[in-house]
C-alpha cells in the first residue's frame, strides 16, 4: 500500500512547500523587528554591558605599573620582597614622573590603603637622587613605609586586571591586607542600610498603593460607563503629568509654611512656632511616591477587575454567603493577577526612583539611586556607581523576570 | 449610586464610609496638582496663600509670574522649551516609526521567540532610569555624542519605544488579518497595504504611542541630567536646577503650564482610545 504525496502547485510536496512559507514569515517577522533590536543592542544592550565591565575593571593601573606587577607576582607577601621588584618600581615610577602622570596612581592605592598619598609623593619628589643598584635600601631610606609589608601587600593587591572589590564595597564589605574579606570600620557601613532602605521605601510604597488603589479600582470597575470615565481622569491625569510637576507641588504642600502645615497647626495638632518637618526625610519620599506610583497600581487592578462579572458576587451572596464572605471567597481572589501585576510594577518603579527622594528626600530619604547619582556626578567613582547600578539592575531584572513568568510581558497595560 | 430601599442599615453606613474612603483616595490623587494653579497667579514672591488671595483681592493675584517666564531677562526657559520641543519632536517621531514596525513583527503569529524578544524590547522602561542614564552617558561620551541634540534624542528615541511597541502591539491584537491578506491577493504589494490597509486601522494605537513618546521625552530629566550640557538644555532641568535652588512663583508658572499641555495631551489620548476600540468591535 503506497501513499500518494499531495503536491502543491509548483510541483513540491506540501510538506516542503508549507515549510518554505513559514520560514518565509518567520523571516519577514524577524525582518520588521530587527531595525529596533539592532538599535537598542547597539546603543543600549552594550552600554549597559560596558557598564558592568567597567565595574571590575582594574586595568588602568595595571598599565602604569607593568614591570612592578609582573615582578611583585612571585612574591609570597610575607617577609619584604627581593631587590628586582624594588628596581621595578623605580623604572616604572621614573617613566610615571616623566610623562607627569602618577597623581593618576595615586588615588587607586590610596584606596587599597591609606598612606600611599604621601609616600608615592615623596618618593617621586627624590627619584632624581637614586643611584643605580640596591633600590631596595634607598627606597626605604626614602620614606619607613616602602619597609612595611603591609604597604607592598597592597600594591601586590591591586595588581590583577579584574577586581570585584566594588562589588564588596557596595555591600560594606572589603579585602584585607591578606586578600580575605571583612567588613568595613563601623563608621564606613553606610550602604547596607541604603539597600535595606530602598526596599524598605519599596515594599511600604507598594503597599501602601495597593491599599489606597483596590477601593478605588473597585469603584471604577463598577460604575456606571458616564461615571467612571470622569473618575478615570483622576487617575490619568496625573499619570500624563510631568513628575516635576507632580514632585513641586509635594514640595510646596509639605514645606514648613504650606498648607498641610497649616493645616495641622489649625487642627491644634502642634504648636505653629513647632512645625513638623514633613519634608526632607523619608516621610516626603514616602508620601510623594505613594501618590505618584499610584496610577500603575489602578490601571492593572481596574483592568482586571473589569472583567470579573458582578453576576459571581450575586451567585455568592444568593448562596447564603454575607457581602464579606463573598468578597473574600469570590471577588478577591479573582483579583489576584491584578494585584501581582500592580505590586510588581510599582516596587520595580519605586526601587529605582531617583527624582522625588532626591527632591523631597533630604539626606535620610535618599535611595540607591540617589548615591549612584552620587558617585556619578561628585565623587567621580564611575567604577563604583557602575558596581552599585549593576546590582541594582540585576535586583529589577530578576522581578523583572518573576513578573514576565507570571503576568506575561505583552499584558502591561498602559491607560 | 442608590441603594434599593430593603438593604440593611449596616450595609448602608458600610457603603457610604466606602465611598467616602473613595472620595479621600481621588482627592489624593489630583488635589496636589490643582495646589499649583493658583500660587502660580500669586502677586507676590513667596510660595504660599497670601490673606489678599484667600479674600479673593484682586489684588492678590498677577500674571507677573508668566511674564516673568516669558520675558524675563536671565530666564533659561525659551532656549529650554525650543530644545525641549525639538528633542521631543525628533524622538517621537524615531520612536513611533521603530516601535511600529518592530510591533507589526511582534505581533506576527510566525514571529520566533516573542517573549524573549518583547522581554528585551520593553527592558528600557523597566531598568531604572539612573542605570539607563549612567550607560547610555558612557557610550555618548565614547561615540562624541555627549551634550549634542543627536544624543539626547538617541536616548529619548531609546526611553519612547518601549510605549510605542506596547501600545501598537495591544491595538494589533484584535486585527483581523483577513483584510491584508485580501488586499494581497487583489494585487498589492506588502508596502502598499500597510500604508492603505493597517496603518489607517491602527493609527489610533499608533498616535496613543507616539504621544506616550513625546510624554516621555518632554518630561524625561534623569537621561539628560547625564546628556546635556549648556546649549541642549532643556525644561525638565531647568525645574529639576529651579527646584533644588527654591522654589519660586515662575516654576509654579511653568509647571501651570505643563499641566495644561498634559491635559490636552490626555484628551487626545483617551478620545483615540475609544475610537481605536470602535474601530476594533470592542465593547465595553
Amino acid at each position: 500500500m503506497s501513499t500518494e504525496q499531495i503536491l502543491s502547485s509548483d510541483g513540491l510536496p506540501l510538506e516542503v512547500s508549507l515549510r518554505k512559507a513559514e520560514r518565509k514569515n518567520k523571516l519577514k517577522a524577524l525582518f520588521l523587528v530587527g531595525p529596533l533590536f539592532l538599535f537598542l543592542i547597539i546603543t543600549y544592550v552594550f552600554p549597559i554591558g560596558d557598564m558592568l565591565f567597567r565595574s571590575i575593571d582594574d586595568r588602568k593601573i595595571t598599565k602604569m605599573l607593568p614591570n612592578t606587577f609582573t615582578a611583585i607576582e612571585k612574591w609570597d607577601g610575607k617577609n619584604l620582597p627581593e631587590e628586582p621588584v624594588y628596581a621595578a618600581l623605580y623604572e616604572d615610577l621614573s617613566y610615571l614622573k616623566k610623562t607627569k602622570t602618577y597623581g593618576k596612581i595615586i588615588a587607586r592605592l590610596n584606596y587599597e590603603k591609606g598612606g600611599f598619598s604621601s609616600l608615592i609623593k615623596k618618593t617621586v619628589r627624590k627619584l632624581g637622587k637614586f643611584e643605580d643598584g640596591n633600590y631596595k635600601e634607598q627606597f626605604i631610606n626614602v620614606h619607613k613605609r616602602w619597609g612595611q609589608p603591609e604597604y607592598l601587600v597592597a600594591l601586590k593587591n591591586a595588581a590583577p586586571n579584574w577586581t570585584y572589590a566594588k562589588y564588596l564595597k557596595g555591600v560594606d564589605l572589603k579585602f584585607d591586607q591578606n586578600g580575605d574579606i571583612v567588613q568595613q570600620p563601623e563608621d564606613r557601613r553606610i550602604h547596607k542600610i541604603l539597600w535595606l532602605r530602598t526596599l524598605k521605601v519599596a515594599f511600604w510604597v507598594t503597599i501602601f498603593c495597593f491599599v489606597l488603589a483596590y477601593p478605588i479600582s473597585y469603584l471604577l470597575a463598577t460604575l456606571p460607563m458616564k461615571y467612571s470615565n470622569l473618575l478615570m481622569i483622576c487617575v490619568l491625569l496625573p499619570f500624563w503629568t510631568s513628575l516635576l510637576v507632580r514632585t513641586s507641588s509635594w514640595m510646596v504642600l509639605l514645606q514648613q509654611q504650606g498648607p498641610i502645615n497649616d493645616l495641622i497647626v489649625m487642627l491644634g495638632l502642634a504648636a505653629n512656632d513647632n512645625r513638623p518637618e514633613l519634608m526632607y526625610n523619608v516621610i516626603g519620599t514616602f508620601v510623594a511616591m505613594t501618590q505618584i506610583l499610584l496610577p500603575f497600581m489602578v490601571l492593572p487592578l481596574y483592568s482586571v477587575m473589569k472583567t470579573i462579572s458582578p453576576s459571581l458576587m450575586r451567585a455568592g451572596k444568593s448562596l447564603g454567603g454575607t457581602p464579606f464572605v463573598a468578597f473574600r471567597k469570590i471577588y478577591f481572589p479573582l483579583t489576584v493577577p491584578g494585584i501581582g501585576a500592580g505590586s510588581l510594577l510599582v516596587f520595580i518603579l519605586a526601587i529605582g526612583y531617583y527624582i522625588t527622594p532626591a527632591l523631597v528626600g533630604g539626606a535620610s530619604g535618599s535611595l540607591i539611586s540617589n548615591t549612584i547619582a552620587y558617585h556619578m556626578k561628585s565623587s567621580l567613582d564611575w567604577s563604583f556607581a557602575a558596581a552599585l547600578g549593576t546590582m541594582l539592575l540585576v535586583g529589577v531584572l530578576t522581578i523583572y523576570w518573576i513578573y514576565n513568568k507570571l503576568v506575561g510581558i505583552d499584558n502591561i497595560k498602559l491607560g | 449610586m442608590s441603594l434599593p430601599t430593603y438593604t440593611s442599615w449596616n450595609y448602608r453606613i458600610w457603603h457610604y464610609t466606602y465611598l467616602t474612603i473613595c472620595g479621600l483616595v481621588f482627592f489624593f490623587l489630583i488635589a496636589p496638582l490643582f495646589i499649583i494653579l493658583p500660587l502660580s497667579f500669586n502677586a507676590e514672591q513667596y510660595i504660599h496663600f497670601s490673606a489678599k488671595m484667600l479674600a479673593l483681592d484682586p489684588e492678590g493675584f498677577s500674571l507677573r509670574w508668566y511674564e516673568d517666564m516669558i520675558y524675563g531677562t536671565k530666564n533659561p526657559w525659551g532656549l529650554a522649551a525650543k530644545n525641549s520641543i525639538i528633542i521631543a519632536f525628533f524622538a517621537t517621531i524615531g520612536s513611533t516609526i521603530l516601535g511600529t514596525v518592530a510591533a507589526l513583527g511582534l505581533s506576527s503569529r510566525h514571529m520566533p521567540y516573542k517573549a524573549a524578544f518583547m522581554a528585551l524590547l520593553i527592558s528600557p522602561m523597566i531598568v531604572p532610569l539612573i542605570i539607563s542614564g549612567t550607560a547610555i552617558f558612557f557610550f555618548m561620551a565614547k561615540v562624541g555624542l555627549a551634550a549634542t541634540h543627536t544624543g539626547i534624542v538617541l536616548a529619548h528615541i531609546i526611553l519612547g519605544t518601549p510605549f510605542v511597541v506596547i501600545t501598537v502591539t495591544a491595538t494589533l491584537t484584535g486585527f483581523d488579518h483577513s483584510v491584508t491578506r485580501a488586499a494581497a491577493s487583489l494585487g498589492s504589494n506588502p508596502v502598499n497595504t500597510f500604508m492603505k490597509i493597517t496603518l489607517p486601522l491602527i493609527l489610533p494605537g499608533v498616535i496613543s504611542g507616539a504621544l506616550f513618546a513625546f510624554v516621555t521625552s518632554f518630561d524625561e530629566v534623569v537621561v539628560v541630567l547625564f546628556l546635556a550640557g549648556l546649549e541642549t538644555t532643556t525644561i525638565p532641568i531647568q525645574m529639576w536646577v529651579g527646584l533644588r535652588e527654591q522654589l519660586s512663583p515662575t516654576i509654579m508658572a511653568v509647571a501651570t503650564c505643563l499641566i495644561i499641555m498634559s491635559t490636552l495631551i490626555l484628551v487626545s489620548a483617551e478620545l483615540l482610545r475609544r475610537r481605536s476600540e470602535r474601530l476594533r468591535g470592542i465593547n465595553r
